[in-house]
Protein backbone atom coordinates (compact mmCIF):
# COMPACT_ATOMS: atom_id res chain seq x y z
CA UNK A 1 0.00 0.00 0.00
CA UNK A 2 1.25 3.67 -0.98
CA UNK A 3 1.85 5.77 1.91
CA UNK A 4 -0.62 8.90 2.29
CA UNK A 5 2.21 11.43 0.85
CA UNK A 6 2.59 9.04 -2.05
CA UNK A 7 -1.39 8.88 -2.66
CA UNK A 8 -2.46 12.70 -1.96
CA UNK A 9 0.86 13.34 -4.80
CA UNK A 10 -0.57 10.98 -7.17
CA UNK A 11 -3.99 12.40 -6.60
CA UNK A 12 -3.12 15.48 -7.17
CA UNK A 13 -1.36 15.19 -10.48
CA UNK A 14 -3.85 12.81 -11.57
CA UNK A 15 -1.75 9.70 -11.50
CA UNK A 16 -4.32 7.70 -9.65
CA UNK A 17 -7.90 8.71 -8.08
CA UNK A 18 -9.33 9.41 -5.10
CA UNK A 19 -12.26 6.88 -6.17
CA UNK A 20 -9.42 4.27 -7.00
CA UNK A 21 -7.86 4.93 -3.59
CA UNK A 22 -11.18 4.85 -1.94
CA UNK A 23 -12.57 1.46 -3.62
CA UNK A 24 -8.92 0.09 -2.38
CA UNK A 25 -9.22 0.56 1.22
CA UNK A 26 -12.84 -0.52 1.35
CA UNK A 27 -11.85 -3.08 -0.51
CA UNK A 28 -9.11 -4.34 2.29
CA UNK A 29 -11.75 -3.12 4.75
CA UNK A 30 -14.65 -5.61 3.42
CA UNK A 31 -11.88 -8.29 3.59
CA UNK A 32 -10.56 -8.11 7.07
CA UNK A 33 -13.22 -6.28 8.94
CA UNK A 34 -15.67 -9.38 10.22
CA UNK A 35 -11.96 -10.96 11.84
CA UNK A 36 -10.76 -7.66 12.90
CA UNK A 37 -13.69 -5.93 13.99
CA UNK A 38 -11.53 -2.61 13.11
CA UNK A 39 -14.45 -0.57 12.13
CA UNK A 40 -18.29 -0.27 13.98
CA UNK A 41 -19.52 2.14 11.19
CA UNK A 42 -18.70 2.32 7.36
CA UNK A 43 -20.40 4.38 5.18
CA UNK A 44 -19.10 3.39 1.44
CA UNK A 45 -21.57 5.31 -0.19
CA UNK A 46 -20.55 8.80 1.28
CA UNK A 47 -17.04 7.93 0.98
CA UNK A 48 -17.30 6.39 -2.97
CA UNK A 49 -19.10 10.28 -3.28
CA UNK A 50 -16.42 12.31 -1.71
CA UNK A 51 -13.41 10.24 -3.41
CA UNK A 52 -15.65 11.51 -6.74
CA UNK A 53 -15.85 15.11 -5.38
CA UNK A 54 -11.75 15.31 -4.98
CA UNK A 55 -11.57 13.62 -8.31
CA UNK A 56 -13.94 16.86 -9.78
CA UNK A 57 -11.77 19.03 -7.91
CA UNK A 58 -8.48 17.36 -9.53
CA UNK A 59 -10.04 17.38 -13.00
CA UNK A 60 -11.08 20.82 -13.09
CA UNK A 61 -7.44 22.30 -11.93
CA UNK A 62 -8.21 22.88 -8.44
CA UNK A 63 -6.13 21.31 -5.56
CA UNK A 64 -8.01 19.25 -3.15
CA UNK A 65 -5.06 20.36 -0.48
CA UNK A 66 -2.42 18.18 1.14
CA UNK A 67 -4.87 14.75 1.86
CA UNK A 68 -6.30 14.88 -1.49
CA UNK A 69 -7.51 11.32 -2.03
CA UNK A 70 -6.54 9.53 1.27
CA UNK A 71 -8.75 7.33 2.93
CA UNK A 72 -8.76 8.24 6.67
CA UNK A 73 -9.90 6.19 9.79
CA UNK A 74 -12.04 8.00 12.42
CA UNK A 75 -12.26 7.24 16.08
CA UNK A 76 -15.93 6.52 16.78
CA UNK A 77 -15.86 9.59 19.45
CA UNK A 78 -15.30 11.72 16.97
CA UNK A 79 -18.33 13.65 15.36
CA UNK A 80 -19.25 13.51 12.13
CA UNK A 81 -21.89 14.94 10.82
CA UNK A 82 -24.96 12.29 9.79
CA UNK A 83 -22.47 9.69 10.53
CA UNK A 84 -23.06 7.14 13.54
CA UNK A 85 -20.69 8.18 15.97
CA UNK A 86 -21.03 6.06 19.28
CA UNK A 87 -18.03 6.51 21.25
CA UNK A 88 -18.10 2.34 21.85
CA UNK A 89 -20.99 2.59 23.65
CA UNK A 90 -24.75 1.77 23.87
CA UNK A 91 -25.53 4.61 25.27
CA UNK A 92 -25.19 6.23 22.01
CA UNK A 93 -26.31 3.77 19.73
CA UNK A 94 -27.60 4.89 16.88
CA UNK A 95 -26.79 8.68 17.41
CA UNK A 96 -25.91 10.61 14.41
CA UNK A 97 -24.13 14.18 14.97
CA UNK A 98 -25.97 17.49 13.57
CA UNK A 99 -22.23 18.65 13.33
CA UNK A 100 -18.85 17.54 12.50
CA UNK A 101 -15.83 17.66 14.51
CA UNK A 102 -13.14 20.41 13.75
CA UNK A 103 -10.50 17.63 13.32
CA UNK A 104 -13.26 16.24 10.50
CA UNK A 105 -13.87 19.43 8.77
CA UNK A 106 -9.93 19.89 8.58
CA UNK A 107 -9.22 16.83 6.43
CA UNK A 108 -12.12 17.43 4.59
CA UNK A 109 -10.88 20.50 3.32
CA UNK A 110 -7.49 19.18 2.89
CA UNK A 111 -9.28 16.31 0.68
CA UNK A 112 -9.27 13.31 2.95
CA UNK A 113 -12.07 10.52 1.82
CA UNK A 114 -13.84 9.48 5.68
CA UNK A 115 -13.83 6.17 5.34
CA UNK A 116 -15.55 4.63 8.85
CA UNK A 117 -15.65 5.13 12.55
CA UNK A 118 -13.23 2.67 14.33
CA UNK A 119 -13.84 0.36 17.48
CA UNK A 120 -12.64 2.04 20.99
CA UNK A 121 -12.81 1.36 24.39
CA UNK A 122 -15.99 2.75 25.99
CA UNK A 123 -15.80 6.42 26.05
CA UNK A 124 -12.09 5.96 25.31
CA UNK A 125 -11.38 4.24 29.02
CA UNK A 126 -9.55 1.33 28.55
CA UNK A 127 -5.92 -0.57 27.36
CA UNK A 128 -7.64 -2.88 25.01
CA UNK A 129 -10.23 -2.11 22.92
CA UNK A 130 -12.28 -5.12 25.30
CA UNK A 131 -14.52 -2.77 27.00
CA UNK A 132 -16.31 -1.25 23.48
CA UNK A 133 -20.32 -2.46 23.43
CA UNK A 134 -19.31 -3.51 19.86
CA UNK A 135 -16.80 -6.31 20.85
CA UNK A 136 -13.26 -6.31 21.02
CA UNK A 137 -10.73 -5.45 17.85
CA UNK A 138 -8.39 -7.89 17.36
CA UNK A 139 -4.73 -7.39 16.72
CA UNK A 140 -3.61 -7.64 12.95
CA UNK A 141 -0.81 -9.04 13.79
CA UNK A 142 -2.16 -11.64 15.96
CA UNK A 143 -5.50 -12.01 15.82
CA UNK A 144 -5.35 -13.24 18.99
CA UNK A 145 -4.53 -10.61 21.00
CA UNK A 146 -5.98 -6.96 22.32
CA UNK A 147 -4.78 -4.26 19.68
CA UNK A 148 -4.35 -2.20 22.35
CA UNK A 149 -6.63 0.97 23.27
CA UNK A 150 -8.55 3.03 23.60
CA UNK A 151 -8.13 3.86 20.05
CA UNK A 152 -7.74 0.00 18.98
CA UNK A 153 -9.91 0.79 15.95
CA UNK A 154 -7.57 3.02 14.37
CA UNK A 155 -4.67 1.49 15.19
CA UNK A 156 -5.67 -1.80 13.50
CA UNK A 157 -6.98 0.05 10.61
CA UNK A 158 -3.55 1.33 9.92
CA UNK A 159 -1.61 -1.55 10.82
CA UNK A 160 -3.76 -3.56 8.56
CA UNK A 161 -3.37 -1.11 5.71
CA UNK A 162 -7.09 -0.50 5.43
CA UNK A 163 -6.51 3.09 5.47
CA UNK A 164 -3.20 5.08 5.33
CA UNK A 165 -4.20 7.52 8.58
CA UNK A 166 -6.61 7.08 11.40
CA UNK A 167 -7.26 9.83 13.58
CA UNK A 168 -7.29 8.54 17.61
CA UNK A 169 -7.48 10.48 20.78
CA UNK A 170 -4.87 10.38 23.93
CA UNK A 171 -6.20 10.80 27.45
CA UNK A 172 -3.70 8.63 29.07
CA UNK A 173 -1.61 6.84 26.33
CA UNK A 174 -4.10 6.15 24.11
CA UNK A 175 -3.25 6.97 20.98
CA UNK A 176 0.34 6.05 21.57
CA UNK A 177 -0.19 2.34 23.54
CA UNK A 178 -2.17 0.54 20.73
CA UNK A 179 -0.23 2.45 17.99
CA UNK A 180 3.04 0.51 19.65
CA UNK A 181 1.16 -3.12 20.46
CA UNK A 182 -0.18 -2.74 16.27
CA UNK A 183 3.25 -1.44 15.46
CA UNK A 184 2.18 2.00 13.79
CA UNK A 185 3.38 5.87 14.63
CA UNK A 186 1.10 7.16 17.11
CA UNK A 187 1.37 10.88 18.11
CA UNK A 188 0.10 12.67 21.51
CA UNK A 189 0.31 16.45 20.62
CA UNK A 190 0.85 19.11 23.11
CA UNK A 191 -2.19 20.00 25.08
CA UNK A 192 -4.12 21.97 23.28
CA UNK A 193 -2.21 22.28 19.94
CA UNK A 194 -5.06 20.33 18.02
CA UNK A 195 -8.85 21.07 18.26
CA UNK A 196 -11.21 19.09 20.60
CA UNK A 197 -14.84 20.68 19.23
CA UNK A 198 -16.65 17.77 18.57
CA UNK A 199 -14.35 14.92 20.57
CA UNK A 200 -16.29 13.44 23.24
CA UNK A 201 -15.07 14.53 25.85
CA UNK A 202 -13.14 11.77 28.65
CA UNK A 203 -11.29 13.73 30.99
CA UNK A 204 -10.93 17.48 29.61
CA UNK A 205 -7.89 18.54 31.23
CA UNK A 206 -6.24 15.33 29.37
CA UNK A 207 -7.78 14.48 26.28
CA UNK A 208 -6.03 15.47 22.98
CA UNK A 209 -6.81 14.05 19.31
CA UNK A 210 -3.92 12.87 17.52
CA UNK A 211 -2.89 10.56 14.32
CA UNK A 212 -1.64 7.24 13.51
CA UNK A 213 0.44 6.43 10.42
CA UNK A 214 2.66 3.41 8.73
CA UNK A 215 5.21 5.97 8.88
CA UNK A 216 6.51 9.56 10.63
CA UNK A 217 6.16 11.86 7.60
CA UNK A 218 2.49 10.94 6.90
CA UNK A 219 1.60 10.97 11.05
CA UNK A 220 3.44 14.89 10.30
CA UNK A 221 1.59 15.21 7.40
CA UNK A 222 -1.89 14.87 9.04
CA UNK A 223 -0.77 16.61 12.54
CA UNK A 224 -0.15 19.59 10.40
CA UNK A 225 -3.76 19.80 8.74
CA UNK A 226 -5.29 19.35 12.13
CA UNK A 227 -3.23 21.32 14.38
CA UNK A 228 -4.04 25.44 14.67
CA UNK A 229 -6.08 27.55 16.53
CA UNK A 230 -9.70 26.84 16.87
CA UNK A 231 -11.82 29.09 18.15
CA UNK A 232 -14.52 26.61 19.27
CA UNK A 233 -11.88 25.41 21.72
CA UNK A 234 -11.72 27.23 24.81
CA UNK A 235 -8.24 25.20 25.40
CA UNK A 236 -6.60 25.71 21.86
CA UNK A 237 -3.40 27.55 21.83
CA UNK A 238 -3.17 30.14 19.99
CA UNK A 239 -1.17 29.56 17.80
CA UNK A 240 -1.46 28.55 13.68
CA UNK A 241 0.02 24.93 12.72
CA UNK A 242 3.44 24.14 13.53
CA UNK A 243 5.66 23.31 10.43
CA UNK A 244 6.28 19.48 10.21
CA UNK A 245 7.52 18.60 6.93
CA UNK A 246 9.90 20.98 6.33
CA UNK A 247 12.42 20.00 9.19
CA UNK A 248 11.54 16.24 9.16
CA UNK A 249 14.72 15.17 8.07
CA UNK A 250 16.86 17.70 9.97
CA UNK A 251 18.18 14.52 12.51
CA UNK A 252 19.41 14.86 16.02
CA UNK A 253 22.97 15.73 15.98
CA UNK A 254 23.93 17.74 18.90
CA UNK A 255 20.56 17.28 20.49
CA UNK A 256 20.51 16.41 24.50
CA UNK A 257 18.27 13.00 24.44
CA UNK A 258 17.24 11.91 28.21
CA UNK A 259 17.43 8.41 29.16
CA UNK A 260 14.51 8.22 31.93
CA UNK A 261 14.67 5.40 34.04
CA UNK A 262 11.27 5.90 35.80
CA UNK A 263 9.72 5.53 31.65
CA UNK A 264 11.18 2.25 31.28
CA UNK A 265 11.20 0.10 34.60
CA UNK A 266 9.46 -2.61 35.23
CA UNK A 267 8.94 -2.74 31.19
CA UNK A 268 10.06 -7.08 29.35
CA UNK A 269 13.14 -7.87 28.46
CA UNK A 270 12.42 -7.51 25.35
CA UNK A 271 10.85 -3.87 25.31
CA UNK A 272 14.33 -2.70 27.58
CA UNK A 273 16.21 -3.66 24.42
CA UNK A 274 14.32 -1.62 22.04
CA UNK A 275 14.71 1.15 23.88
CA UNK A 276 18.25 0.42 24.29
CA UNK A 277 18.78 -0.22 20.70
CA UNK A 278 16.92 3.53 20.14
CA UNK A 279 19.13 4.93 22.32
CA UNK A 280 22.58 3.53 20.08
CA UNK A 281 20.82 5.15 17.15
CA UNK A 282 20.27 8.75 18.28
CA UNK A 283 23.57 8.66 19.19
CA UNK A 284 25.29 7.33 16.62
CA UNK A 285 23.26 9.82 14.79
CA UNK A 286 25.16 12.52 17.03
CA UNK A 287 22.84 13.10 19.66
CA UNK A 288 23.94 13.45 23.43
CA UNK A 289 22.72 10.31 26.15
CA UNK A 290 21.90 12.15 29.30
CA UNK A 291 20.72 9.51 32.16
CA UNK A 292 17.83 11.08 34.14
CA UNK A 293 15.32 9.83 37.06
CA UNK A 294 11.82 11.33 36.97
CA UNK A 295 10.64 10.17 40.27
CA UNK A 296 7.51 11.45 40.34
CA UNK A 297 6.37 9.63 37.03
CA UNK A 298 5.92 6.89 40.15
CA UNK A 299 2.91 8.95 41.22
CA UNK A 300 1.51 8.91 37.79
CA UNK A 301 -1.02 6.34 37.88
CA UNK A 302 -2.86 7.20 41.04
CA UNK A 303 -2.94 11.36 39.81
CA UNK A 304 -4.14 10.10 36.44
CA UNK A 305 -6.94 7.61 38.10
CA UNK A 306 -8.27 10.02 40.19
CA UNK A 307 -7.79 13.20 37.84
CA UNK A 308 -9.46 11.01 34.93
CA UNK A 309 -12.25 9.70 36.49
CA UNK A 310 -13.50 12.75 38.35
CA UNK A 311 -13.64 14.75 34.95
CA UNK A 312 -15.22 11.66 33.34
CA UNK A 313 -17.59 11.32 35.91
CA UNK A 314 -18.92 15.34 35.29
CA UNK A 315 -18.51 14.64 31.72
CA UNK A 316 -20.61 12.06 31.46
CA UNK A 317 -23.48 13.17 33.40
CA UNK A 318 -25.07 14.31 30.37
CA UNK A 319 -25.80 11.22 29.26
CA UNK A 320 -28.97 11.43 31.00
CA UNK A 321 -31.44 10.32 28.50
CA UNK A 322 -33.01 13.81 27.67
CA UNK A 323 -31.59 15.00 24.75
CA UNK A 324 -29.60 12.35 22.70
CA UNK A 325 -28.49 8.45 23.07
CA UNK A 326 -30.44 5.73 24.73
CA UNK A 327 -33.53 6.68 27.22
CA UNK A 328 -35.13 3.68 29.27
CA UNK A 329 -38.68 4.81 30.48
CA UNK A 330 -39.56 4.54 33.86
CA UNK A 331 -42.09 6.61 36.11
CA UNK A 332 -40.30 9.79 37.02
CA UNK A 333 -37.19 11.55 35.57
CA UNK A 334 -34.81 10.27 38.33
CA UNK A 335 -35.86 6.73 37.52
CA UNK A 336 -35.25 7.21 33.93
CA UNK A 337 -32.00 8.70 34.40
CA UNK A 338 -30.92 6.28 36.57
CA UNK A 339 -32.65 3.20 34.26
CA UNK A 340 -30.76 4.72 31.01
CA UNK A 341 -27.18 4.90 32.86
CA UNK A 342 -27.81 1.41 34.19
CA UNK A 343 -28.43 0.06 30.84
CA UNK A 344 -26.71 2.15 28.09
CA UNK A 345 -23.28 2.23 29.97
CA UNK A 346 -20.19 -0.56 30.80
CA UNK A 347 -19.16 -2.08 33.78
CA UNK A 348 -15.45 0.07 32.92
CA UNK A 349 -17.57 3.46 32.58
CA UNK A 350 -19.45 2.53 35.73
CA UNK A 351 -16.05 1.98 37.41
CA UNK A 352 -14.71 5.19 36.72
CA UNK A 353 -17.88 6.75 37.09
CA UNK A 354 -18.25 5.96 40.51
CA UNK A 355 -14.64 6.12 41.40
CA UNK A 356 -14.70 10.14 39.82
CA UNK A 357 -18.01 10.58 42.21
CA UNK A 358 -16.03 9.19 45.13
CA UNK A 359 -12.77 11.27 45.08
CA UNK A 360 -14.66 14.29 44.30
CA UNK A 361 -17.33 13.90 47.24
CA UNK A 362 -17.03 15.70 50.47
CA UNK A 363 -14.76 14.00 52.92
CA UNK A 364 -12.58 12.67 50.67
CA UNK A 365 -11.59 15.61 47.77
CA UNK A 366 -8.60 16.39 49.77
CA UNK A 367 -7.17 13.56 50.17
CA UNK A 368 -7.46 12.25 46.84
CA UNK A 369 -8.81 14.87 44.09
CA UNK A 370 -6.97 17.50 45.76
CA UNK A 371 -3.99 15.60 46.11
CA UNK A 372 -3.96 13.92 42.61
CA UNK A 373 -3.56 18.12 41.33
CA UNK A 374 -0.90 18.75 43.89
CA UNK A 375 0.87 15.85 42.38
CA UNK A 376 0.19 17.49 38.86
CA UNK A 377 1.94 20.27 39.78
CA UNK A 378 5.12 18.03 40.62
CA UNK A 379 4.90 16.47 38.02
CA UNK A 380 4.72 19.67 35.71
CA UNK A 381 8.28 21.19 37.10
CA UNK A 382 9.74 17.71 37.20
CA UNK A 383 9.26 17.46 33.67
CA UNK A 384 10.36 21.14 33.12
CA UNK A 385 13.76 20.42 35.37
CA UNK A 386 14.43 16.99 33.06
CA UNK A 387 13.93 19.75 30.19
CA UNK A 388 16.45 21.77 31.42
CA UNK A 389 19.12 18.76 31.03
CA UNK A 390 17.59 17.52 27.66
CA UNK A 391 15.48 18.67 24.32
CA UNK A 392 13.65 15.55 24.58
CA UNK A 393 13.26 12.25 26.49
CA UNK A 394 13.02 8.39 25.52
CA UNK A 395 11.62 5.66 27.01
CA UNK A 396 8.92 2.49 26.46
CA UNK A 397 5.30 3.30 25.26
CA UNK A 398 4.03 0.20 26.77
CA UNK A 399 5.50 -2.35 29.39
CA UNK A 400 5.06 -5.39 27.37
CA UNK A 401 4.02 -6.63 23.75
CA UNK A 402 0.18 -7.30 22.68
CA UNK A 403 -1.75 -9.18 25.30
CA UNK A 404 -4.17 -12.17 25.05
CA UNK A 405 -7.56 -11.16 25.39
CA UNK A 406 -9.39 -11.82 28.83
CA UNK A 407 -5.37 -11.24 30.60
CA UNK A 408 -6.30 -8.20 32.43
CA UNK A 409 -10.19 -7.81 32.35
CA UNK A 410 -10.87 -9.31 35.97
CA UNK A 411 -8.17 -6.99 37.15
CA UNK A 412 -8.61 -3.33 36.27
CA UNK A 413 -5.43 -2.13 38.18
CA UNK A 414 -3.62 -4.56 36.11
CA UNK A 415 -5.10 -3.19 32.88
CA UNK A 416 -4.35 0.71 34.05
CA UNK A 417 -0.45 -0.46 34.41
CA UNK A 418 -0.48 -0.76 30.75
CA UNK A 419 0.01 3.37 30.92
CA UNK A 420 2.25 3.42 33.22
CA UNK A 421 4.93 5.22 30.42
CA UNK A 422 2.37 7.15 28.77
CA UNK A 423 0.39 8.40 31.48
CA UNK A 424 2.56 11.53 32.53
CA UNK A 425 2.60 12.84 29.23
CA UNK A 426 -0.56 13.98 29.61
CA UNK A 427 -0.42 15.15 33.00
CA UNK A 428 2.17 17.51 32.13
CA UNK A 429 0.30 18.90 28.83
CA UNK A 430 3.55 17.86 26.90
CA UNK A 431 3.96 15.98 23.11
CA UNK A 432 4.96 12.44 22.81
CA UNK A 433 5.40 10.30 19.93
CA UNK A 434 5.52 5.92 20.07
CA UNK A 435 7.61 4.30 16.81
CA UNK A 436 8.11 1.22 16.12
CA UNK A 437 11.18 -0.41 17.00
CA UNK A 438 12.19 -3.94 17.19
CA UNK A 439 9.90 -7.07 17.72
CA UNK A 440 9.45 -9.91 19.53
CA UNK A 441 8.53 -12.55 17.38
CA UNK A 442 5.74 -11.33 15.05
CA UNK A 443 4.64 -8.70 17.70
CA UNK A 444 5.56 -5.19 17.82
CA UNK A 445 7.36 -2.92 20.28
CA UNK A 446 7.01 0.85 20.38
CA UNK A 447 9.46 3.41 21.91
CA UNK A 448 8.79 6.52 23.22
CA UNK A 449 9.89 9.87 22.63
CA UNK A 450 8.62 12.95 24.83
CA UNK A 451 9.25 16.22 24.30
CA UNK A 452 8.40 19.72 26.13
CA UNK A 453 5.04 21.58 25.03
CA UNK A 454 5.26 22.63 21.31
CA UNK A 455 8.13 20.71 20.60
CA UNK A 456 6.90 18.28 17.86
CA UNK A 457 9.39 19.05 15.25
CA UNK A 458 11.77 17.56 17.35
CA UNK A 459 10.24 14.64 18.28
CA UNK A 460 9.19 13.53 14.50
CA UNK A 461 12.98 14.55 13.20
CA UNK A 462 14.01 12.70 15.87
CA UNK A 463 11.48 9.76 15.42
CA UNK A 464 12.50 9.74 11.57
CA UNK A 465 16.24 9.12 12.43
CA UNK A 466 15.10 5.67 14.52
CA UNK A 467 12.80 4.85 11.19
CA UNK A 468 14.90 5.02 8.91
CA UNK A 469 17.70 3.51 10.75
CA UNK A 470 15.13 0.56 11.16
CA UNK A 471 14.37 0.47 7.53
CA UNK A 472 18.38 0.45 6.29
CA UNK B 1 -5.22 8.44 55.82
CA UNK B 2 -7.76 7.26 53.58
CA UNK B 3 -10.24 4.97 54.84
CA UNK B 4 -11.07 1.30 52.92
CA UNK B 5 -13.92 1.41 50.73
CA UNK B 6 -17.02 0.00 52.20
CA UNK B 7 -20.54 -1.61 50.54
CA UNK B 8 -22.27 1.63 52.12
CA UNK B 9 -20.09 3.90 50.53
CA UNK B 10 -19.97 2.34 46.69
CA UNK B 11 -23.98 1.98 47.45
CA UNK B 12 -23.94 5.79 48.17
CA UNK B 13 -21.84 6.81 45.16
CA UNK B 14 -23.75 4.68 42.58
CA UNK B 15 -26.94 6.77 43.76
CA UNK B 16 -24.99 9.87 43.31
CA UNK B 17 -23.85 9.02 39.56
CA UNK B 18 -27.64 7.76 39.24
CA UNK B 19 -26.17 4.27 38.64
CA UNK B 20 -27.89 0.82 40.11
CA UNK B 21 -25.97 -2.27 40.92
CA UNK B 22 -26.94 -5.22 41.67
CA UNK B 23 -25.49 -7.07 44.94
CA UNK B 24 -23.09 -9.09 42.95
CA UNK B 25 -22.05 -5.61 41.18
CA UNK B 26 -21.62 -4.03 44.71
CA UNK B 27 -19.45 -6.82 45.54
CA UNK B 28 -17.38 -6.29 42.69
CA UNK B 29 -17.17 -2.95 42.73
CA UNK B 30 -16.00 -2.37 46.29
CA UNK B 31 -13.07 -4.96 46.04
CA UNK B 32 -12.38 -3.48 42.68
CA UNK B 33 -12.37 0.07 43.56
CA UNK B 34 -11.02 -0.43 47.09
CA UNK B 35 -7.79 -2.10 45.38
CA UNK B 36 -7.97 0.88 42.78
CA UNK B 37 -8.11 3.41 45.67
CA UNK B 38 -5.36 1.36 47.96
CA UNK B 39 -2.92 2.03 45.14
CA UNK B 40 -4.21 5.71 45.10
CA UNK B 41 -2.66 5.50 48.84
CA UNK B 42 0.76 6.10 47.57
CA UNK B 43 -0.69 10.10 47.23
CA UNK B 44 -3.21 10.32 49.58
CA UNK B 45 -0.30 9.76 52.14
CA UNK B 46 2.33 12.77 50.96
CA UNK B 47 2.80 15.94 52.29
CA UNK B 48 1.88 18.47 49.73
CA UNK B 49 0.56 21.47 52.06
CA UNK B 50 2.91 23.71 50.22
CA UNK B 51 2.34 22.70 46.63
CA UNK B 52 -0.06 24.30 44.82
CA UNK B 53 -3.38 22.18 42.76
CA UNK B 54 -3.01 21.98 39.05
CA UNK B 55 -6.11 21.87 37.24
CA UNK B 56 -4.91 22.33 33.87
CA UNK B 57 -1.68 21.77 32.19
CA UNK B 58 -1.08 25.32 30.98
CA UNK B 59 -3.11 27.44 33.23
CA UNK B 60 -6.62 28.30 31.34
CA UNK B 61 -8.12 31.84 30.27
CA UNK B 62 -11.01 33.16 30.26
CA UNK B 63 -11.84 33.34 26.77
CA UNK B 64 -15.00 35.43 25.64
CA UNK B 65 -16.19 35.32 21.65
CA UNK B 66 -17.14 38.35 20.38
CA UNK B 67 -21.08 39.40 21.08
CA UNK B 68 -21.97 38.62 17.59
CA UNK B 69 -25.19 36.53 16.61
CA UNK B 70 -24.54 33.15 14.74
CA UNK B 71 -27.13 30.87 13.80
CA UNK B 72 -27.18 28.52 15.75
CA UNK B 73 -28.13 24.57 14.79
CA UNK B 74 -31.54 23.55 13.54
CA UNK B 75 -33.94 22.64 16.28
CA UNK B 76 -35.21 20.38 14.50
CA UNK B 77 -32.48 17.99 13.58
CA UNK B 78 -31.76 18.29 16.94
CA UNK B 79 -35.09 17.12 18.48
CA UNK B 80 -35.04 14.85 15.77
CA UNK B 81 -32.02 12.93 17.90
CA UNK B 82 -33.73 13.33 21.09
CA UNK B 83 -35.42 10.44 22.38
CA UNK B 84 -38.85 12.48 22.86
CA UNK B 85 -39.56 15.53 21.43
CA UNK B 86 -43.07 17.52 21.46
CA UNK B 87 -44.32 21.22 20.91
CA UNK B 88 -40.73 21.87 20.16
CA UNK B 89 -39.23 20.90 23.14
CA UNK B 90 -37.65 17.74 25.00
CA UNK B 91 -40.27 15.78 26.48
CA UNK B 92 -39.55 13.92 29.49
CA UNK B 93 -41.11 11.80 32.57
CA UNK B 94 -42.84 13.61 34.99
CA UNK B 95 -40.68 15.23 37.68
CA UNK B 96 -43.06 16.20 40.41
CA UNK B 97 -45.94 14.09 42.00
CA UNK B 98 -49.31 14.33 40.09
CA UNK B 99 -51.18 17.14 39.55
CA UNK B 100 -54.02 17.83 42.29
Amino acid sequence: MSSAAEIAADVRRGATSALAEAERSLAAVRARNEELNVFVHVDEERALARARHVDEQVSRGEDPGPLAGVPVALKDNLCQVGELTTAGSRILEGWRPPYSATVVKRILNAGAVPVGKTNMDEFAMGSSTENSYYGPTRNPHDPSRVPGGSSGGSAAAVAAHMTPLALGSDTGGSIRQPAALCGVVGVKPTYGLVSRFGLIAFASSLDQIGPFANNVTDAALLLEVIAGHDARDSTSLPEAAPSLLAGINAGVAGKRVGIVRELMEGADDEVLAAVEKARATLQEAGATMVELSIPECRLGLSAYYLIAPAEASSNLARFDGVRYGLRVDADDVAAMNEATRTLGFGAEVKRRIMLGTYALSAGYYDAYYGQALKVRTQMIDAFRRAYDQADLLLGATAPSVAFKFGEKTSNPLAMYLSDVFTIPTNLAGDPAISVPYGRDGDLPIGVQLLGPGRSEALLFAAARVLEVERSS
Amino acid sequence: MASPLRREDVAKVAKLARLSLSDDELDMFTEQLGQILEHANDIAALQLNDVVPTAHPFGLLNVVREDVIEASLPREELLAMAPDAEDGRFAVPRIMGEAP
